[in-house]
Parts: structure tokens; C-alpha cells; sequence
């Protein structure tokens, strides 16, 4: 009999372009609490996928209680005692929480001996059982659209409980909860650890991790970097070993000069309360600012409501000098301001429209004959124009964007703005999703822009780049503004230490 | 190398048959109904007629009108199933507005007998407005297109029947059918009906409209990617809005022209005209999944449609049956065309 309830060791997984686990390893003891840390991008969740059966493995081995298993899909998963969690919580709103929980699986009875129903009696009294396991005191019979977000949580935890797991993974659970609400996670994870089941803890939040954690298992690149008692550790101590690695990709070098204050953001406010609050920071002319901050920071959220698609409950804008009304997408590229999005297939290309029409649709109406008709050559000239200065491989015009590379398309997209002749682009993750040698033309491109006058705000969660690119970085946790770094001073360290600097 | 497969070659290579056999790919379901429509030819007598062809033109340009009218709901991924009613509403109010003055059964009997080119203005800013409510809804209140128009459907019915009090319309004046179902020439039976010039003028305007203009890019932007033509600028509240109101007038015109040409009308007029031009927009090639569709496919796909109704005329097939065919042909259609994209994934 092994000490470890699962083990997983050389776990390879790649995707198109990107590995995203080389070599990962995990060892669960039981009824021990097991974070798992390390940066956006490092694995983790990609590692739990695999664990959980949502992806295959390329190598690897999963063994638990010593013995080799293959896990084929996520009820195969329930089956072998591994139950997870997931960062975002997929409900079904409108159906009880007792039919939430007991989905797929509702137990059954015959009517007359013959005909199979559900037996809703058994279901609601082995749900109200099982909520009171996990300290939860509300109806099986409400409707779990009407309950808070902590709420669902437990829902879930207690689906999880009634599959009597041995292996629970729970991925980010307190991003969005209070602190009475995490408490209360707490002692859930108590009563577990009691039973002797092994928990995996997925979280950013170093207080957490060190309260609650009994061991800690850093990951980097996909890599496994080691495993130590929580009790060894401290915050530095972990930041170093997430973050601690050299910078191996190369960034044009940096010949823009800010010039004069272009833009300035003051307190800024979401009508989310949630989301982004007090925002105040400047931008100048020239000048590259880095964003900076975990995944759930709100970045996006904050570039979205600059830009008029998300509404803002107080703060202002100005735009040299002069306030800016935005209440929609129209209002801030009329006033000079563009925004690459950080979904590109999502809210980015139109995929089943050419390339021209990709390109033209933000500034149709500089190509007009006679105030209606459009002009082919006028935009084909874009076209061409974009097609050398960025270096765009398509093979014409009228290719389907969604044929070309992701590099080629966020050029393409790139264009779509450069023809309004922006004052101010808001670049969000510009170069994710795209393979290593576009990369660095997409850096080029940013910083010729920048040498060009253009203002730039970038976000990024890949910390060379934002290190590599930056004149300045605005680093962002939990919706607030938590700290500016010069460009030059800036470090993995006191990015993330800013990143984490939770309330 | 055989020589079959050299002969295989030598077709790849010659650029005709490739474009020919890119056409054949792309619209499946209308080479099998031009090659049954050659079949039928062959088996019956007069298929192969002038008069059968000015007939398949005048029938298809009414129906071409409505296609282009619904077209613009479905490259956005849209739909309006008040279409036909719409038609139907506007063929019985230009019927009760075009009745002669010393009609004994003429409905309205206060109203002085009007200029017909009134009446098609009439009918159209009643078309607009009903255009306008069904944008209204769906842009603004953001209901589903589906259930939206479901509803309009419904209620515009309703008002066709309080305003003809269920009965048919008749006796027009002489003016509005002889203008409407004028006609060019007459060699050995052929001539052109001026519905067919109507239906052309409408139809280079629309190719004008979806790719010369700002509209036609937003309309196809938007059933691309609503998300990404929002964030580009896009108004795309207005844009929904002006493809409702442009489809609600070309109903109209259909509704008026429709009348005249069957010389009379009643509320239930035009009913499931919207599932034919639906049908008929997919089989030319709009797709359900948005953002793809031309004018000229719109034309093939209604064409096509009124092809296989006259080859099962033809056919003496009994009616009923033309149900059964024709819901078969839109399900095959449909299916064919998601096929194309299931493919590329």
C-alpha cells in the first residue's frame, strides 16, 4: 500500500504551439490539505484537467493507491473517487439544488413495479443530508439560480462529498467569496480533511494557502519545480520559486521617449461592485503602460469600461485635458481611442468575412465615393499597406480571416485600428495564443507605434513581456490599483507582491 | 498512371470545369433540380415552353422581392417570420384602397377613389412602421428574432382581419392589374412580364446596397461576429433596426404587387410566404450560422424553389403531396449547407 492516494508522475501535455506540461508531477497524502501553486500559465489547471479526465495526457502516469489507472472521462473520474471543483461554477439555474447536485445520477423508483421515475422524496432527503454535512442550511427545493455565489460553491462541494470522493480539487474557490464566506470553505475543508479526504487547493492567495495548506507543490512552465511542507515556506519564499526563471524571450529594445500626458483616468468605478473600483492613473504621449495582475484582477474588465462597453458608476476621463463622455465603443474611437480585445475569435475577427472587410470595418467611411458607395481599390490599398508594414502572410484579400494563423489575425486586427489612426490603443493580452517568432514582430510593431507617438496600454499576464515592454506598469488585484513599477526597476518579485495584495 | 487517371487530371487542370465544379459543390440541391427540371422536359409536352418560362419569371418575381426582404434578418443571424403576413396586410390594404369608386362591394365606401402610386406609398410607410416595430423589439428589447416576429406575426394577421372583416377583396381598379400584370412582347407566347424588370431593379439595388455600402459590411460584420462589429464601432442597434424597416417595405411592395397579380386579396393571403423565401434564401447559400449570403445565390435559391413547384405541376402531382416534397427539399437543404461548415472545423 502506497503512503500517496494518487500520484502523478511525467505528466506531458501539449497543445498546438504551446506544452503546456512538461514533466508535472503531483502526490496527494490523505486527509492532508495540498496547494498547488504557481503563475497564470504555469499548468495547474491543465494539470487537474488531466487528473480529472477532461484531457488525455501525451505521457505520464496516474497511480492511485499505488496501482496504475487510466482515467477515460470525468465520470470515470467520479467512479475512481476523484471529484473537482471548478473555477467557474456551471449551474443550472433554473432546477433545484437538489437536481443540481444529483444530475445524471438521480436515484430512481419504480411506479406499480414497472415503471421507472425519479424518486424526488429519496433525492430532496439525501440533499438536505448532505448540506448539512457541509454546514449549509438552506432548502434542497430553492432554485439554485437564486442563491449567492458562496452558496453554489457548496452546492458544488457537496455534489462532490455525495460522490463520496477520496480526491477533491477545488480551483480558485475563494475568488469570488467574502471573507465570512471563506471561513466557512474553511471549515467545510476541515471536515474533510477528517475524513481522510486529500484536497487539491488551487489558489493565488499566499495567506490562504499558508493557513490552510499542510503541503505546497510549486509549478512553472508546465514544469514541476518541488514539493515542501506549508510550514517550511513564506510568501517570499514560494514568489521566488514561482516567478524564478530568466527571461528568454527578446524584446526590441526600447528607443520611445514619453512625451506629454495624453489620458488620465481618475477614480474610475465600476457599477459592478465587484469589479474594478477608485482607478486613477495617466498615460503619456509615447509611452507604453504595462498592466499587470493575476487572472480575476479585473484588467479586462477596467479596459472594457475605458472603452465603453461595460458601464461605469462614477470617475472621469480626460483626454488632454478635456473630459471624455464614453458610454459606448463608438463614443471612445471617436475620440481617438482603440481596443484590441483580449478574445480574439470571441469578440476579434468576423471569421467567416475576408480579411478586407476585417480591416476596413472600423473606418468604412474613409473609403467612400460620394458619401455611399465604397471603394474596392481604396481598401485594398489597406490592405497592401498593412500587409507590408506588418508583414502579414495571407494569401489575398479576399481570404477568410479565419483561415489565417492567430499571429496574422491579431495583425489583421492590429490594422483594423491603425486605420482610425488611434491616439490611444488598449492592447489586451496581444500576443496570446500566438506562437513564439510572431511574438516578437507583434512587440515590434508595439514599439514602433510607440516611437511613433501612439499612447499604448497593454495588459499582460506573461511576466517578461510586460517587463520586457513596459516604460511603466500598473499592477492590479481584486479590482483596485495596487501599485505602479518603472519599467527599468521592474522585477517578477515586486510585480507579483503587488499582484497579490489581496484586502 | 491509367488513363482514367490522367483523363482525371487533365479536368483538374482545365479552369472551366473547376469552376464549374466549385459551383456544383456550393449549391448542390439546384443542380439536382436543373437536372430534374431537364428530366421532366424531356418526359412532358410544353415543359419546354416560352409561356412556362414567363410564368416560372412572374412567379418568381414576387417571391424574390420577400427573399430579399428576409435575407438581411438572416445574414444576422436573424429571422422574420412575420414576412408573410406582412405581405398579406399590405395585399389587402392596397386591394381595399385600389377598389373602384362604383364597386358595389367596395369596403370603404367614404374614401374617394385613389391614385394607385398613392396607395403603393401608402402601404409602404405602413411597411416601414411595421419594419420599424419588429426592429424595435428585437434590437432594442432584445427579444430573440424567432419569438419576436412570431408575435408580430400573430398580431399583424389580426389586424389584416379587422381590416377586411375576413372578406375578399375584389373588384380593383382596371389601372392597378393591367399596370401590374403588363407585359413586353409576345413572340410565340414568350414575353417578359414587368414584374420580372420590377424584381431586376430590386435586385441590383439590394447587390448595390450589400457590397458598395457602410449598411451592407455592418449587416454582413454582424451576422460574423455581433460581439467584434459592436466593438468596432459598429451602431449595431441601428443597423437591426434599418434591416427590419427595409425588410418591412419590401413585403409591402410584394403585398401590393401581389394583389394586382392575382386580381383580388383577403387576410389569408400570403400565409407561409416567409417559410418559401426562408427556404428559398437557404438553398441560394445564406446560411443559418450568419454573415454569408449574395444576391445572386438569393435569386438561384428562389428560382430553384419555383422550379420544383412547376416540375410537380408538371408532374400531376397531386397538391398535397407539394407539401411534402417541398419540406423535404428545405430539410435537405439545410442540412446540406451545415454539412459545409461542420467540414472546415
Amino acid at each position: 500500500m502506497s503512503e500517496f492516494v494518487l500520484e502523478m508522475t511525467g505528466v506531458c501535455k501539449s497543445f498546438p504551439g504551446v506544452k503546456a506540461l512538461d514533466h508535472a508531477e503531483l502526490r496527494l497524502h490523505p486527509g492532508k490539505v495540498h496547494a498547488l501553486m504557481g503563475e497564470n500559465g504555469a499548468g495547474k489547471s491543465t494539470l487537474m484537467k488531466c487528473m480529472f479526465g477532461i484531457y488525455k495526457m501525451d505521457e505520464g502516469q496516474i497511480k492511485i493507491d499505488g496501482q496504475p489507472v487510466t482515467i477515460s472521462d470525468p465520470m470515470d473520474a467520479l467512479h475512481k473517487g476523484i471529484a473537482m471543483v471548478h473555477q467557474e461554477l456551471q449551474p443550472i439555474p433554473a432546477r433545484t439544488v437538489g437536481e443540481n447536485i444529483f444530475l445524471g445520477r438521480y436515484p430512481m423508483k419504480k411506479l406499480f413495479g414497472i415503471i421507472p421515475m425519479i424518486d424526488h422524496d429519496k433525492m430532496y432527503a439525501d440533499t438536505a443530508e448532505l448540506l448539512k454535512k457541509v454546514r449549509m442550511k438552506f432548502d434542497p427545493k430553492q432554485k439554485v439560480g437564486e442563491l449567492s455565489v458562496s452558496q453554489m460553491q457548496s452546492v458544488e462541494i457537496a455534489k462532490a462529498v455525495s460522490a463520496n470522493c477520496r480526491v477533491l480539487i477545488l480551483d480558485e474557490p475563494t475568488s469570488s467569496l467574502t471573507q465570512n464566506e471563506v471561513d466557512a470553505l474553511f471549515r467545510i475543508i476541515e471536515d474533510l480533511k477528517a475524513e481522510n479526504v486529500a484536497i487539491v487547493y488551487i489558489s493565488h492567495k499566499m495567506d490562504e494557502i499558508l493557513r490552510i495548506g499542510d503541503e505546497v507543490t510549486i509549478m512553472r512552465d508546465g514544469q514541476y519545480i518541488g514539493t515542501w511542507p506549508a510550514k517550511e515556506l513564506t510568501t517570499d519564499m514560494i514568489i521566488t520559486q514561482m516567478v524564478g526563471r530568466e527571461l528568454k524571450n527578446l524584446y526590441p529594445p526600447r528607443a520611445n521617449v514619453p512625451g506629454e500626458e495624453v489620458l488620465k483616468v481618475q477614480d474610475f468605478t465600476s457599477i459592478n461592485p465587484k469589479s474594478f473600483r477608485n482607478v486613477s492613473f495617466s498615460l503619456r504621449k509615447g509611452e507604453i503602460l504595462g498592466v499587470g495582475g493575476l487572472v480575476g484582477a479585473q484588467r479586462t474588465e477596467l479596459m472594457e469600461g475605458l472603452f465603453g462597453i461595460r458601464s461605469h458608476s462614477k470617475g472621469s476621463i480626460f483626454y488632454r485635458g478635456k473630459e471624455m463622455i464614453i458610454n459606448r465603443p463608438k463614443d471612445a474611437i471617436d475620440n481617438g481611442i482603440a481596443l484590441l480585445t483580449e478574445d480574439r475569435r470571441g469578440s476579434g475577427i468576423m471569421g467567416v468575412l475576408s480579411v478586407a472587410d476585417n480591416i476596413s470595418i472600423a473606418s468604412l467611411k474613409k473609403y467612400l465615393d460620394f458619401g455611399i458607395s465604397i471603394n474596392k481599390k481604396k481598401v485594398e490599398q489597406l490592405v497592401q499597406d498593412n500587409v507590408k508594414v506588418m508583414n502579414i502572410k495571407t494569401p489575398s484579400s479576399k481570404t477568410l480571416i479565419k483561415s489565417l494563423s492567430g499571429g496574422n489575425q491579431q495583425k489583421v486586427l492590429i490594422g483594423r485600428w491603425l486605420a482610425n489612426n488611434p491616439d490611444v490603443l488598449i492592447l489586451d493580452e496581444p500576443t496570446r495564443g500566438i506562437d513564439v517568432g510572431a511574438k516578437y514582430e507583434i512587440y515590434c510593431i508595439i514599439a514602433d507605434l510607440a516611437k511613433a507617438g501612439k499612447s499604448i496600454i497593454m495588459i499582460s499576464s506573461e511576466m517578461g513581456e510586460l517587463i520586457g515592454m513596459s516604460d511603466r506598469i500598473m499592477v492590479m488585484c481584486d479590482g483596485r490599483v495596487t501599485g505602479f513599477v518603472n519599467g527599468e526597476d521592474a522585477t517578477q518579485e515586486n510585480i507579483m507582491a503587488l499582484a497579490t495584495q489581496f484586502e | 498512371m491509367n488513363d482514367i487517371e490522367l483523363k482525371e487530371n487533365r479536368l483538374r487542370d482545365n479552369r472551366f470545369v473547376a469552376g464549374a465544379w466549385s459551383l456544383v459543390k456550393g449549391n448542390p440541391i439546384a443542380v439536382l433540380l436543373i437536372i430534374a427540371a431537364i428530366v421532366v422536359g424531356c418526359l412532358v409536352d410544353n415543359f419546354f415552353s416560352w409561356a412556362n418560362l414567363a410564368n416560372l419569371l412572374s412567379n418568381t418575381a414576387v417571391r424574390f422581392l420577400i427573399a430579399l426582404g428576409v435575407s438581411g434578418c438572416l445574414i444576422t443571424k436573424g429571422t422574420d417570420l412575420s414576412a408573410g403576413r406582412q405581405v398579406g396586410l399590405a395585399a389587402c390594404l392596397s386591394g381595399i384602397l385600389c377598389q373602384r369608386a362604383d364597386y358595389t362591394g367596395r369596403l370603404w365606401k367614404s374614401v374617394p377613389e385613389m391614385n394607385i402610386f398613392l396607395v403603393l406609398l401608402i402601404v409602404v410607410v405602413i411597411g416601414f412602421v411595421v419594419g420599424l416595430v419588429n426592429g424595435l423589439i428585437i434590437a432594442k428589447l432584445k427579444v430573440p428574432p424567432f419569438i419576436a416576429t412570431l408575435g408580430t406575426q400573430t398580431i399583424i394577421y389580426g389586424i389584416a382581419l379587422v381590416l377586411t372583416d375576413a372578406q375578399p377583396i375584389g373588384g380593383f381598379q382596371k389601372i392597378y392589374t393591367r399596370l401590374i400584370t403588363g407585359r413586353i412582347g409576345n413572340v410565340r407566347g414568350f414575353h417578359i412580364p414587368y414584374l420580372a424588370f420590377v424584381a431586376l431593379a430590386f435586385g441590383l439595388l439590394f447587390w448595390f446596397i450589400y457590397n458598395k455600402t457602410r449598411h451592407g459590411k455592418y449587416m454582413y460584420a454582424i451576422g460574423g461576429n455581433e460581439v467584434a462589429a459592436e466593438v468596432s464601432g459598429v451602431n449595431t442597434a441601428k443597423t437591426t433596426i434599418s434591416i427590419y424597416i427595409t425588410a418591412g417595405i419590401m413585403y409591402a411592395i410584394a403585398g401590393y404587387l401581389l394583389a394586382a397579380k392575382s386580381g383580388g386579396s383577403s387576410a389569408s393571403m400570403g400565409t407561409g410566404y416567409e417559410l418559401e423565401a426562408i427556404a428559398g434564401c437557404t438553398i441560394g447559400g445564406v446560411s443559418t450560422t450568419g454573415g454569408i449570403g449574395t444576391v445572386p445565390g438569393i435569386l438561384v435559391g428562389v428560382l430553384v424553389f419555383e422550379l420544383l413547384k412547376i416540375i410537380l405541376q408538371f408532374l400531376s402531382v397531386n397538391p398535397y403531396y407539394n407539401y411534402i416534397v417541398q419540406g423535404l427539399v428545405i430539410v435537405i437543404a439545410v442540412a446540406l449547407d451545415i454539412r459545409k461548415y461542420l467540414a472546415k472545423k
